[in-house]
């Protein structure tokens, strides 16, 4: 059991470290938001663990939930203005 | 390529700032005491008196109510700073949607009184186990966002002077609770120990309706207004491009006609 939940606090550190660093690598804005909601779903797991429910909740709710509502809805006005900002042709740019 | 470019050693350079800042950091947490260093003690031992079984409670409403009331003063001033930006002057109209998509509104049928009973748990939960206002807001703002994506019209009867309330009932009732123990000859915000979990209760139920409203505003508020230059810019674009995907199409009509 204990060996368990050591494997799953790795994992946790692990996915939070690569989820933010795609979250700022990625090109695709909409791309950056969805790995931005996962990333709070994640801290929220992360929370947790910490023995820290009142701050899991918080961030469920607003981090992951409301915050990621706002950016699409933002995303969504920036390309009713502009236009999209990568063309839909491109391939992955994510190396 | 034996010459490197300039910009590669700016690279490496960035590299080692950020590896040692992150070293750093590391170091720091590993020299941390054990044994924190903090109030929660005398926040545990003073619980009886603070209204709510929660420590994180007692100290968000109670020992540091006053952070607490200038966070809804900040939530207040990003929903006005927003609306001076809209285009549209009431935030919560919601225009019906374009295409009504079945399968979301029958997901808000399901989903809208378990979330409404769901915040009103976490509001009321957060006396004395994780949970509170600002969770219970979050969670009804997220059935606003819901509604509003899917067109359905709940504040048809709202004027714009209600959803002005709404917007500021919560830092008032606070501000009304806060100044009222103080004519019983208490300090700003000492709630009595006998009337604390009441007036917790209050101040968290206005809170929570509050930032439920400024949170809906803040995500209301996506579009812009367009400036004067804009607009006509906008009206020349879309008179050039017509809505088909090609813009140089023609009809035959227009080349029998040179």
């Amino acid at each position: 059991m204990n060996s368990l939940l050591w494997i799953l606090d790795i994992t946790l550190c692990g996915s939070l470290l690569w989820l933010a660093w795609q979250t700022l690598a990625t090109s695709d804005l909409f791309k950056a938001i969805v790995l931005f909601i996962v990333l709070g779903l994640v801290m929220a797991l992360a929370w947790a663990r910490l023995d820290a429910p009142d701050i899991a909740l918080a961030e469920a709710a607003i981090g992951a939930g409301l915050t990621g509502a706002l950016l699409l809805s933002t995303l969504t006005a920036i390309t009713k203005r502009t236009g999209p900002r990568t063309p839909p042709e491109t391939m992955d740019a994510d190396t | 390529m034996s010459q490197r470019p300039p910009i590669a050693i700016i690279h490496i350079a960035f590299a080692f700032v950020v590896a040692g800042i992150t070293g750093a950091i590391v170091v720091a947490i590993i020299r941390l005491p054990s044994e924190a260093i903090g109030l929660s003690a005398a926040a545990i031992a003073n619980l009886d008196a603070a209204g709510a079984k929660n420590p994180v409670t007692a100290v968000l409403l109670n020992f540091r109510g006053y952070d607490t009331l200038l966070e809804i003063l900040v939530l207040l001033l990003a929903a006005i700073g927003a609306r001076v930006l809209t285009a549209s002057d009431a935030s919560f109209v919601v225009e019906p949607a374009r295409s009504a998509n079945p399968v979301l509104l029958g997901f808000i049928r399901i989903l809208a009184p378990v979330m409404i009973m769901v915040a009103g748990y976490l509001l009321w939960v957060g006396g004395h186990a994780p949970g509170g206002a600002f969770q219970a807001a979050a969670v009804l703002a997220a059935l606003g966002v819901l509604l509003k994506l899917g067109g359905v019209s709940w504040t048809r009867k709202l004027s714009q002077r209600g959803e002005r309330l709404l917007l500021v009932a919560g830092l008032a009732v606070f501000l009304v609770v806060a100044t009222a123990v103080m004519l019983s000859q208490r300090r700003f915000l000492e709630y009595p120990p006998s009337v604390a979990k009441t007036l917790i209760l209050v101040i968290e139920s206005a809170a929570t309706v509050s930032i439920a409203a400024i949170l809906l505003a803040l995500f209301s508020s996506g579009t812009l207004r367009e400036t004067q230059s804009e607009r006509s810019h906008s009206k020349i674009n879309s008179s050039e491009i017509p809505n088909n995907k090609m813009p140089n199409h023609k009809t035959p009509r227009d080349e029998a006609a040179q």
